[in-house]
């Protein structure tokens, strides 16, 4: 099966067997074209993502959520570095927000990351958000397998600068890395829920700003251990590379305990049954868009609840088990 | 909210050793409000750079901006490194302060279009709109 793509540009007209062969192979271009399909929501993304799935399970993804100009594209960059002075290889998926008024946006985590330039063993892209809210992309995560079966040993995940509530991160990544900085705010700012729930390790960048130690004691006051780990605060400053090796070797630690308690098979559970659960949410709502058996039983239950012969949730009970209306 | 939707995806790149990038920016801003994604990659870019990004970021477009007066070995450069990459479909805009009787060579080159001092932001934003069609 080796239908052509239609292509956004006239030239490029790739199958999609042969980009998923390509990106096997190691090629760039092959998983830069492959994350595009599934950015534009193409009809072949579903197949490529499909073929893809069984390579994919190997990257360590790591992601990392805090306030905007905190520092984390630059503490990115330079972890980048640390990991392929070990020679592992490293993708970036870098998430910036789209325009709410006009669906343009401007990508600019790339410039903190100008240093990797072009190192075969380090593949980044930027991508808007498209609407789509918790400081992620909904491509986010198959963007993430792609850059997994393309061979990546380890895959950053930068959200977009998020404030208090973009927790989605936390859900997808094997390690989830809180990054804050000095003078932002007292000691009830880290005592709220949220993000700062959320971490597997704790960075406090631009450290040289002076009165960390501040910020320090607040988090580790208010941070807990979860499934038996207890996140670590890590103190750094990102642009002069100070406290790069500690993160690093946190990130490492963490790692290790996933594998060695089996935390990370559970928490790839717990993914799947989200993943799963998304895609049927998704699948519904396209069914019942369109003029299919579903969309029309759909349009006919609008009308009843419009009318009050039906309430909204007999109404959902009614479309998920038009037979069994009572069930659940 | 903004649907999913195809999106028209511009690398905005600074190649070579001048350090004024108030115009990148400002094309940069322009394409952005009109709705398309750009990627904008800071100073001091090499030919290799820009076009490696090029090749992870899947763009439909490159604009080059110059003012130091090397674009006749950058821009073209960057043109054949595309080409070398099988990459030649990523269409190569340039601008910045390039005299008059560089510009029919540059076209050669491949470098689909110069814009200079003075061009109207409309004029930059419809050529990245017909670029991202596939044109």
């Amino acid at each position: 099966m080796r239908e052509a793509v239609p292509a956004r540009k006239g030239a490029a007209r790739d199958s999609v067997s042969g980009l998923v062969d390509d990106l096997l192979a190691g090629d760039k271009r092959a998983a830069a074209k492959l994350i595009s399909l599934i950015e534009d929501d193409e009809a072949e993304a579903t197949d490529a993502l499909a073929r893809i799935f069984p390579h994919t399970g190997r990257a360590h993804v790591v992601g990392f959520t805090g306030p905007p100009g905190v520092g984390k594209s630059s503490l990115i960059n330079r972890l980048v570095r640390r990991y392929r002075s070990r020679d592992r290889k490293v993708g970036v998926v870098a998430v910036d927000p789209t325009s709410p008024y006009t669906g343009g946006a401007v990508l600019g985590d790339r410039i903190r990351m100008a240093d990797t330039g072009v190192d075969p063993g380090v593949f980044i892209r930027s991508m808007a958000t498209r609407g789509h809210a918790g400081g992620l992309a909904l491509a986010t995560f198959d963007a993430v397998r792609v850059l997994d079966a393309l061979g990546m040993d380890i895959v950053f995940v930068e959200t977009v600068g998020a404030g208090q509530s973009e927790v989605e991160i936390a859900t997808r990544a094997h390690t989830t890395v809180v990054v804050e900085m000095p003078m932002t705010g007292d000691a009830v700012q880290t005592m709220k829920a949220g993000i700062l729930e959320i971490g597997d390790v704790y960075v406090v960048n631009k450290s040289d700003l002076g009165s960390e130690d501040v910020l320090v004691a607040n988090l580790k006051f208010q941070l807990t251990a979860r499934d038996g780990w207890t996140p670590p605060v890590i103190r750094t400053a990102a642009t002069e590379g100070r406290g790069i090796d500690e993160l690093a070797d946190a990130l490492d630690r963490h790692t290790a305990y996933l594998d060695q308690t089996g935390l990370r098979a559970k928490r790839e559970v717990a993914r799947a049954r989200l993943e799963i659960l998304e895609n049927a949410q998704r699948l519904l709502s396209r069914r019942v868009a369109n003029r299919s058996r579903l969309g029309r039983a759909f349009d006919a239950l609008a009308e009843d609840v419009a009318a009050r012969r039906l309430d909204p949730h007999a109404a959902a009970r009614k479309l998920l088990w038009p037979t069994r209306p009572r069930e659940k | 909210m903004i649907p999913i939707a195809k999106k028209i995806r511009v690398l905005i790149a600074k190649p070579g050793l001048d350090g004024h990038d108030r115009g990148a920016k400002v094309v940069a801003r322009a394409l952005r409000d009109a709705g398309m994604e750009v990627i904008y990659t800071g100073l001091r870019q090499t030919p290799e750079d820009i076009v490696e990004a090029a090749i992870q970021e899947d763009v439909d477009a490159i604009g080059l901006s110059c003012l130091s007066g090397a674009h006749m070995t950058l821009f073209p450069e960057v043109v054949k490194l595309l080409k070398k990459r099988k990459s030649g479909d990523i269409l190569v805009a340039g601008g910045g302060i390039i005299p008059e009787e560089d510009v029919p060579k540059l076209k050669k080159a491949g470098i689909k279009v110069v814009f200079g001092p003075g061009t109207p932001l409309r004029d930059i934003v419809a050529f990245f709109e017909t670029a991202g069609k596939g044109a």
